[in-house]
């Protein structure tokens, strides 16, 4: 079973701690967190949002570093490998391809939209985002810059900075791969982590500081700001709303980068002696405490301060990031410099997830085809480059975006960590699991996570799918009973659906095709090599 | 902001903060254990003559 392989391991405790934790923060946390907590009343979300926490989001980190450093051992860093061993048949290895596609098609997208926030922090140094006071001028400049008007239009000369900033930040993503685990991502992570919490920090009490911003309107203050964000409703009919579940639930689950095949290969460079629990636990405790403590203090209030609650309600991430926020820094005194630091943040926010991406696909390449360095990131490159270059132009409404970001970013991630949790409480055995997370543990789990982990975290999960798929692929509405498939579903199955949503989900297709070849072959190189 | 509009925001922000300082200062106070390399002077050989 053992592939001897030279072995990598991460220099640092704090460094892979903070990897992971660069993996788990990103735009989401400051982004669609504070907005859906507004959404739906912050007391019955919090609970929900935490009781989520509690079942779901760390013990699916705990299994993902426990199953990820067991690997390891066997000298695996990638999901096939992975899951080879973990499953022990040779089917297993084909399991494995989902923790490969889904950081590659994720990734695909995601580079777009961290050259946006890199786009943005330089025009808010710059001042060129000081568009005066009609939101108007802000949507029109960001379609523009991300050519969201028409397919193609990216690339047209009047319309090409999305596409600068993005071939410097592609190129920054693949010097770091290139540079390796310690050398590129645990390096680059140690100072990156750290600086964006001071970031979001400074930006945080720029915002609690800014007291009455308009005297005419003395209503919108620091103090009803706040209450916009984190006063509750009614708690207990709110907390009946399934739909309220479902948001904190996913929440937690896309927040802490859990089910995307990342952790379980971060994981499996960890001596097997290292300490997973505490470890685990840290990285999930900088993730939360980015989205709750900075997250929830910044975006919302911030944006109440200038809007009222009329400026919030009803935006989607993309429209509170990259429209209402700079209108709101460019009314605030020194707000280039301060919107510059939050775009900054976001950058930085956004790269440690997307180094996070590439790992999988490096350490595949490696250890599947025995490609060095130098090929696997010239091929990784090649392939996630064309994907970029199919979202890029194909920009209209961001539709392939959205597309890849729904069936992979949404529906594989919630299979990926199903798989997960069932591998570790049935298949490895929730006893010999048990054992293995608390190998060299610096600290204890309390026993009664074992029953959470081997029954509550995977029933919970497969409901919170249950509910996804009725409430956003069936579309099922619970008012009136009806039926009516969402714009996801039309646009692959209607007569009328987008041809650009039918080329992204044949993309995805095609990819996780390539992928099964891939790992196939793989497989075969393995067994000649362990035989 | 109400009264619970505080306590909601001071337990949520107040717990994910505690956790994230606790689990920091646990990890970076944690020293690994090192093992000790016997010198010939700790070799006892339980001989007492002379």
């Amino acid at each position: 079973m053992a592939y001897n392989r030279r072995n990598e391991y991460w220099s640092s405790r704090i460094g892979v701690i903070l990897a992971v934790a660069g993996s788990a923060v990103g735009l989401g946390n400051f982004l669609r967190f504070p907005g859906l907590a507004a959404q739906y009343g912050s007391g019955a979300f919090m609970i929900a949002y935490f009781i989520s926490l509690i079942l779901l989001g760390i013990p699916i980190c705990w299994i993902e570093w426990t199953l990820g450093r067991y690997a390891g051992r066997f000298g695996y860093h990638s999901s096939p490998g992975i899951f080879c061993v973990l499953v022990r048949h040779p089917f297993g290895k084909y399991i494995g391809v989902l923790g490969i596609l889904i950081p590659l098609v994720i990734f695909m997208y995601y580079v777009y939209i961290e050259a946006w926030c890199l786009g943005y922090a330089t025009f808010m140094f710059t001042r060129k985002l000081e568009l005066g006071n009609d939101i108007k001028e802000y949507v029109k400049f960001w379609s523009s810059f991300v050519g969201a008007d028409s397919d193609g239009l990216a690339f047209s000369k009047t319309h090409n900075q999305a596409v600068l900033f993005l071939g410097l930040v592609f190129a920054l993503n693949f010097y770091f791969i290139y540079k390796g685990l310690v050398r590129g991502i645990e390096a680059f992570c140690k100072y990156a982590v750290p600086i964006l919490m001071l970031l979001g920090i400074l930006v945080l009490i720029r915002v609690l500081t800014l007291g009455t911003p308009d005297p005419n309107r003395p209503e919108l203050n620091v103090n009803n700001a706040l209450g916009f964000m984190w006063n509750p409703g009614n708690v207990w009919a709110q907390l009946k709303n399934p739909q309220l579940w479902l948001a904190a639930a996913g929440q937690i689950f896309f927040s802490l980068s859990v089910g995307f095949g990342v952790v379980i290969t971060y994981a499996s460079y960890l001596r097997q002696d290292d300490d997973v629990v505490l470890s685990g636990l840290s990285a999930s405790s900088a993730n939360e405490f980015c989205e709750v403590a900075l997250g929830g203090m910044i975006t919302v209030p911030a944006a109440y301060l200038f809007f009222g609650a009329a400026g919030i309600v009803g935006q989607g991430t993309f429209s509170l990031g990259f429209n209402v926020l700079p209108m709101v820094f460019s009314k605030m005194p020194a707000g280039y410099f301060f919107g510059g630091l939050f775009f900054l943040l976001l950058f930085l926010a956004a790269i440690t997830s997307s180094l996070s991406m590439l790992q999988p696909g490096i350490a595949f390449l490696e250890e599947g085809l025995g490609l060095n360095r130098r090929q696997s990131t010239a091929l990784l490159g090649l392939i996630t480059g064309l994907g970029t270059l199919f979202v890029v132009y194909f920009s209209k409404d961001l539709k392939a975006l959205d597309t890849l970001d729904f069936w992979v970013g949404t529906v594989c991630i919630y299979i990926m960590a199903s798989i997960l949790a069932i591998t570790y409480g049935w298949i490895l055995g929730i006893d010999k699991a048990w054992q293995e997370t608390h190998r060299g543990a610096e600290m204890r789990i309390p026993a009664f996570f074992k029953l959470i982990i081997k029954y509550v975290t995977p029933s919970y999960l497969i409901t919170i799918f249950a509910l996804f798929v009725v409430f956003k692929v069936v579309g099922w509405n619970p008012q009136t009973g009806q039926i009516a498939p969402t714009p996801y579903v039309q646009d692959l199955i209607s007569n009328n659906g987008s041809p650009v949503a039918r080329l992204s989900a044949t993309l995805i297709i095609v990819v996780a095709l390539f992928l099964t070849i891939l790992v196939a072959t793989a497989g075969r190189r393995w067994n000649k090599i362990t035989r | 902001m109400t009264l619970s509009g505080w306590i909601i925001m001071i337990i949520s922000v107040g717990f994910v903060t505690g956790l994230f300082l606790w689990c920091m200062f646990r990890v970076l106070a944690y020293k690994p254990p090192t093992n000790k390399l016997h010198g010939i002077d700790d070799i006892d050989t339980q001989d007492t003559d002379e």
